[in-house]
């Protein structure tokens, strides 16, 4: 795979937070985080179910939802300031351009009574205010579906005539049809078995392979996946960036506990190693994000917790692989 | 029959079910096909597949929950059918995918567990009651003083799971039918729960453990069967057949996990070739 990072940075997220607010109170889904995505660059976002990894990356597509309220921090998408600039700029040049957003479940949401074509007319008018004709669909759209891998013909289909994992390989296709700089996925293997599994991570390889998609935002729980296709590599505990990296420095050389934690609970399957290592879990379970806990926040389950942790919040150390580390331990030394 | 120790205790013997649907269109839908494996005593037999090949039919039969269309289910030396219900519960439970659905959200937790000791045929003292929950509590690593008196929406996807596998204990059965226990539980207490299953073997208890996930077969099981489309595609012991697969369809479902230590070649079209290529290839 030829991917050229050239150090431009195409997403900047800095001091990110944001917060849902109902009658359960005010949760701190994100809570100052700060990321870059360079041009090329995959990150692999990943973390325990609940730990802020989907409000992140709504967050960074600048629509939030009903309950989900930005409160501060910036993000910069390709030069635009999305929380800065007009609704209508918001989606005319940074989604429709620039960034594409596939939610969880996005394969659930191709219109049931429409074929693939209908739906894509759809798409069209909305973006450039014409509807094309289902010829010029399946002109234009069937080269690219081609070029992902998909039939021409998928694109007469019913959604219903899809499996799963079809589903969710067109779903990539119609969002990444105008090329968008940088594509921003949210789960999208958790539903399917391994081999459509291993089908859609190829076609996503081949978006980044052909230059269709610049940079990407993968996010998973399944780390055995991000490590297929993700250069850098983010954990997230608790609506915090504990340890971002290259993916084979912190998959071989974990330095934040959580981390070494979460790698050492994975039962993953590893021919090569000749076998199963002893697993561990953490102890304890995930904080109540109404309320985290003081200082780290993964100090109630670390095992070398120390005074400090439980009082102040660890700052940023960096590592000498271009590792960020929010762990007291590694505060004086390094 | 054998008794003891070693020796088979479950033998499915050409399993074959059938769903139909329909009065006027009648449907057929074939659930499992001439599905045949054994389970011996206090050992774990994991059956793998993908969605749709037919392990949750096969544990639905052993259950008792559907009768087969043919074949047998032989537990014992007789057949699972023969047994009085009662009986039949006593030797083969089931741990589910659910663990929040397991529970009746208006009766604290305390209950399933009182529930399982009155199930027994044995007649305990309310001490001993006591006592041999706070042990099950505690063989499963649950603070008793942390779950007993709780209801089931204040305790996490991994207590309540643990809880049944408390539950479990309690009522001591030779064989527990466990179908993807792990899959509604966070990733960090995933392996608390694969370790403690390995403590259930441990008290010789025996398991057929059903998931589609390879790394936790590989981690649990002693022996593994592989289905596809209802079919039995391979069965052996568990190294043999996650490490050494002789099936080309296990060999190309295991080339497709993917790996924490090992990156996928995604460069060329032509499949990776973790497994030696087929003749097809």
């Amino acid at each position: 795979m030829v991917i050229q990072m050239n150090g431009q940075p195409l997403v900047v997220v800095e001091g990110l937070k944001g917060h849902y607010v109902g009658m359960f109170g005010v949760v701190h889904g994100v809570d100052g985080v700060s990321l870059t995505i360079e041009e090329g660059e995959g990150v692999g976002l990943v973390g325990e179910s609940g730990c802020g990894k989907s409000t992140l990356a709504q967050l960074v597509t600048g629509v939030t939802g009903p309950m989900l309220h930005y409160q501060e921090g910036t993000v910069q998408v390709d030069g635009y300031n999305v929380y800065d600039i007009p609704e209508e700029t918001l989606r005319t040049e940074v989604l429709c351009k620039r960034l594409s957003y596939i939610p969880q479940a996005a394969m659930d949401s191709l219109n049931p009574v429409k074929r693939i074509t209908g739906l894509l007319q759809d798409v069209v008018k909305e973006r450039t205010g014409r509807r094309p004709t289902s010829d010029e669909i399946r002109r234009t759209a069937g080269d690219h579906f081609e070029s992902l891998g998909l039939s021409r013909g998928v694109l007469d289909l019913y959604p219903h005539e899809l499996s799963g994992g079809m589903k969710q390989r067109v779903v990539v296709a119609i969002s990444t049809l105008w090329n968008p700089k940088i594509l921003v996925v949210d789960e999208p293997t958790s539903a399917l078995d391994v081999s459509s599994q291993k089908m859609l991570i190829k076609t996503l390889a081949m978006l980044r392979d052909r230059a269709m998609v610049k940079s990407m935002l993968f996010i998973t729980h399944d780390i055995p996946v991000a490590r297929q296709i993700c250069e850098s590599l983010a954990v997230m505990y608790c609506g915090q960036l504990v340890e971002v990296g290259p993916v084979e420095g912190v998959l071989d050389a974990p330095q934040h506990p959580y981390t070494q934690g979460l790698l050492a609970s994975i039962a993953s399957y590893e021919p090569q190693q000749g076998g199963q290592q002893w697993l561990e879990s953490i102890p304890g379970r995930p904080p109540d994000m109404r309320e985290p806990p003081p200082g780290c926040r993964f100090h109630p389950r670390c095992a070398s917790a120390e005074a400090r942790c439980a009082v102040e919040e660890p700052t940023e150390a960096r590592l000498a692989d271009g590792r960020s580390l929010r762990c007291w331990r590694y505060m004086g030394g390094l | 029959m054998n008794s003891g120790a070693s020796g088979t205790l479950l033998e499915v013997r050409e399993l074959t079910k059938v769903y139909t649907s329909g009065y006027l269109k009648t449907t057929h839908v074939v659930g499992c096909q001439d599905v045949s494996f054994l389970l011996d005593r206090g050992e774990i037999v994991t059956l793998l597949g993908e969605s749709g090949s037919g392990k949750t039919t096969v544990a639905n039969v052993v259950l008792r929950l559907f009768k087969p269309t043919s074949g047998e289910v032989i537990l014992d030396g007789k057949d699972n059918f023969s047994y009085p219900p009662r009986e039949y519960y006593a030797r083969v439970q089931q741990i589910f995918q659910d663990p929040y659905g397991s529970f009746n959200y208006f009766y604290r937790v305390d209950r399933v567990l009182h529930k399982a000791i009155a199930f027994r045929k044995q007649r305990f003292s309310t001490g001993d009651r006591k006592q041999r929950i706070l042990e099950a509590l505690d063989i499963v690593g649950l603070n008793a003083s942390e779950v007993l008196g709780r209801y089931p929406h204040q305790l996490s996807g991994g207590q309540l799971q643990r809880i049944l596998m408390a539950r479990v204990l309690l009522l001591e059965p030779q064989l527990v039918i466990a179908d993807e226990p792990t899959s509604m539980i966070d990733a960090s207490s995933r392996a608390g729960i694969l370790n403690h299953l390995l403590g259930l073997r441990e008290r010789g208890i025996a398991m057929l453990f059903i998931t589609h996930d390879v790394g936790q077969a590989a981690y649990v099981a002693d022996r593994a069967v592989v289905m596809d489309t209802g079919r039995v595609i391979e069965q052996g012991p568990a190294d043999k057949v996650l490490f050494a697969p002789e099936h080309t369809y296990t060999q190309k479902l295991l080339a497709d996990v993917p790996k924490l230590h090992e990156k996928w070649d995604l460069s060329t079209d032509h499949e990776p070739t973790a497994v030696p290529a087929d003749s097809q290839g």
